[in-house]
């Protein structure tokens, strides 16, 4: 009961917030914070669907069209719901680090960066930019790719013990950047570092604003998403990957079969990153080699670890706490900080004009992910929303019962 | 195609791969020895190696704004730096390990490897903060000990510069000295002994605790003196130029054989030698289609193929199975 009131309450209050301080990020954060304890309160689900429907479908357009940012931020924590949902299949699930995952990101950005933008004539000789509807079609495409990819990385290194199947994982992310990078000749490919500009954007229906059209679609894209995983967890595949991240050999006695089985995680991982990073070019209208860093993959893993490995809310709630904190917080912290600077403001005798102008709170994204990396595997190895038959396994392996296999 | 040119290159790339090669030995040096007594990929130990790097640039800026940096005899100086180098990433790797790796001792294997990934990016980010606030820079360039870098000429057309002469004694010096260590003392073998059995080795009366701080102290130690050998060659350092370099050196362990001190050295040989053999020939080979950028994608495909095909790398793995 106290959690039904809570949350009605909390929805309200964030709500409230934004609607009277709508330039404060301390406001959207409580809104943000409202639906994430709404997704992850104990309540019946009817009302979870309707007041999630609420907040989402109704609320949240609305802040955009009179703040754009904070849709901006909505969307982008959409994208990496969906990116932390795929890894989650990978790493929580089946138990594999991947360490390039953003690779498949790339992928799929490519897949409609290069026939969605004028580039492609480059290439195919004339006819492009494909027609904006196509990039529909290559949501597919992209998703195929992405998991193509997959399966073609996965062949060779699933042999692997775990650790090292990480570091050559990490060397593929690495390889497909350097590609990306590189592939201007000799024949002209991805453009190089200079990146691929304008990409068509999807036609959405025009009775609301463009930006607004955009969010509901990766919303869309992103509940199909959380759907298909839920649907994963429990069909047997799902139940397979489990008995594989827990035991492989154990595992492989009970008939799962280790090869066929891992090819599938790391395609279905991909695949959801294949079809974000179609939306995601289209978002961004230009991308480069730099949106496809080592520091993006960790970024993804720092939330999926959040969260808890193997958790779908935590999943979610991973990617929202992570992105927020990167494009609100940090971003929040160095504006703020730089309004000091300039209003020569002194604390305990310190002037802050003084500071250092190198010393951006923005930058320090890496940081961030290493504290929450390092604190989560020390303090709650589990993540803060756990997978329930993971939780049980961890607590039984801390009262001293049977060692946790190596989950590799 | 232009063959004299290709034959006339050929020993300077000899010696820039030897250079290179022995640079990631040095570094392969601190993942080898970890893996070898914990079967855990210390994912810190590029920023372990970067830290040496740093508090040698420090040193060095430091003697020269005190102006002392000319008046002193350049050994004097590179021992120092060295030693300085040494002492504090051999302290960072200890403290690492205290308050990051050994907490999840006994937890499942990818548990301490996330850890050790988060470590990593903490520390790039902790240098980069400490750097801006103390120079407000954090791309730092080595100030040049002339000496150094006067040029001995070995033939009409190749000539090696006293640096590098200097980076392949003290490399060759530290892994001499680290092979006796581990093969010649009772330090070593109770390394030994932790690596091959820590329950009994604590039987015997061997603090496991302990060998397993010194490992780290030894391989951080490598790693810090690798940094500042790297500062003084290739001058220019940031937070973030550890990473690649420690990678490629992991890559080099592994190629070796990881676990196996010779190993590292046979590993980062052969890694460098590629490396620089690849960056000074694609493009030449290839007419200009696939330029030195290649060299990266070069390293890590040979990691996967050794991976694949010989797991064990060229000398053999020295770590024991668990069951």
């Amino acid at each position: 009961m106290t959690h039904i009131v809570a949350s009605i309450a909390l929805l309200a209050v964030g709500g409230a917030a934004v609607w009277i301080f709508p330039r404060s990020i301390l406001a959207f954060l409580t809104f943000q914070g409202a639906l994430m304890a709404i997704y992850v309160a104990r309540i019946p689900g009817r009302l979870r669907l309707a007041l999630l429907g609420l907040g989402l479908l109704v609320m949240m357009p609305y802040i955009g069209s009179f703040n754009g940012y904070y849709l901006e931020v909505a969307t982008q924590v959409g994208i990496f719901a969906a990116l932390a949902l795929g890894l989650n299949i990978v790493v929580g699930l089946a138990g594999l680090l991947d360490l390039g995952y953003v690779a498949f990101f790339a992928v799929g950005a490519y897949s409609w960066a290069i026939v969605g933008s004028p580039h492609g004539n480059v290439i195919f000789g004339g006819g492009f930019p494909l027609p904006a509807w196509m990039f529909y079609v290559f949501l597919l495409v992209g998703l195929l790719a992405a998991a193509g990819t997959g399966v073609l990385l996965g062949l060779p290194v699933l042999r692997l013990r775990g650790d090292y199947l990480a570091i050559v994982t990490l060397g593929f992310g690495e390889v497909i950047r350097v590609l990306a990078n590189n592939l201007d000749k000799p024949i002209n490919i991805t453009n190089g570092p200079k990146g691929l500009t304008p990409i068509s954007r999807p036609p959405l229906p025009g009775f609301i604003e463009y930006n607004q059209g955009f969010y509901f679609l990766v919303l869309l894209i992103a509940i199909v998403v959380i759907i298909v995983n839920r649907r994963l967890e429990d069909s047997h595949i799902g139940r397979a990957w489990e008995a594989m991240r827990e035991d492989e050999l154990a595992a492989q006695a009970m008939g799962v079969p280790l090869v066929r089985s891992k090819l599938l995680a790391f395609a279905c991982g991909a695949s959801f990153a294949g079809v974000m990073g179609v939306v995601f070019s289209a978002k961004q209208i230009f991308i480069n080699p730099e949106s496809f860093t080592f520091l993006e993959s960790i970024g993804v893993l720092a939330m999926v670890i959040l969260g808890g490995m193997g958790s779908i809310p935590g999943a979610v709630v991973g990617a929202t706490v992570v992105t927020v904190l990167n494009l609100q917080v940090l971003k929040g912290l160095s504006l703020y900080l730089n309004e000091l600077k300039n209003a020569g403001t002194t604390i305990l005798g310190y002037n802050l004009a003084n500071l250092p102008t190198q010393l951006e709170p923005a930058k320090y994204e890496r940081m961030v992910f290493g504290i929450i990396l390092v604190v989560m595997m020390i303090v709650r190895p589990q993540g803060l929303f756990p997978a329930r038959r993971r939780q049980r396994e961890l607590a039984r392996a801390g009262e001293g019962g049977p060692p946790a296999a190596p989950s590799a | 195609m232009d063959l004299e040119l290709l034959v006339g290159i050929f020993p300077q790339v000899l010696l820039d791969g030897i250079l290179l090669g022995f640079m990631y030995a040095l570094i392969a040096l601190g993942y080898t020895m970890v893996y070898g007594v914990l079967e855990f990929i210390n994912f810190a130990h590029s920023e372990i190696f970067i830290f040496g790097a740093f508090v040698g640039v420090e040193i060095l800026l430091g003697l020269k704004a005190a102006g002392v940096l000319e008046s002193l005899p350049w050994i004097v100086v590179l021992i120092l730096l060295l030693l300085a180098g040494m002492a504090a990433s051999g302290l960072l790797a200890v403290s690492v390990e205290r308050i990051a790796y050994r907490p999840l001792r006994h937890a499942p294997r990818l548990i301490p490897l996330i850890s050790a990934i988060g470590v990593s990016f903490f520390l790039q980010d902790a240098i980069r903060l400490f750097e801006s606030i103390w120079r407000n820079a954090f791309n730092l360039v080595y100030p040049t000990i002339d000496i150094l870098n006067k040029r001995y000429e070995l033939t009409a057309t190749i000539d090696i510069p006293l640096k590098s002469v200097v980076v392949i004694a003290a490399a060759l010096l530290m892994l001499w000295a680290l092979w006796t260590l581990v093969n010649r003392t009772r330090i070593g073998t109770a390394i030994r002994a932790v690596a091959e059995d820590q329950a009994a080795a604590s039987l015997m009366g061997i603090n496991v605790n302990g060998i397993i701080s010194l490992t780290f102290l030894i391989g951080g130690a490598m790693g810090g003196a690798a940094g500042v050998l790297f500062g003084i060659q290739y001058s220019l350092v940031n937070p973030y130029t550890g990473f690649i370099p420690g990678l490629k050196a992991f890559t080099a362990a592994v190629l070796g054989g990881i676990g196996n001190i010779p190993g590292a050295m046979v590993g980062g040989l052969v890694l460098g030698l590629l490396e620089a053999f690849a960056a000074s020939y694609l493009s030449l080979l290839t007419g200009g289609a696939f330029g030195a950028e290649y060299k990266d994608i070069f390293a890590f495909s040979v990691l996967i193929l050794i991976l694949i095909f010989r797991p064990k790398g060229l000398l053999g793995e020295v770590v024991r199975e668990r069951a």
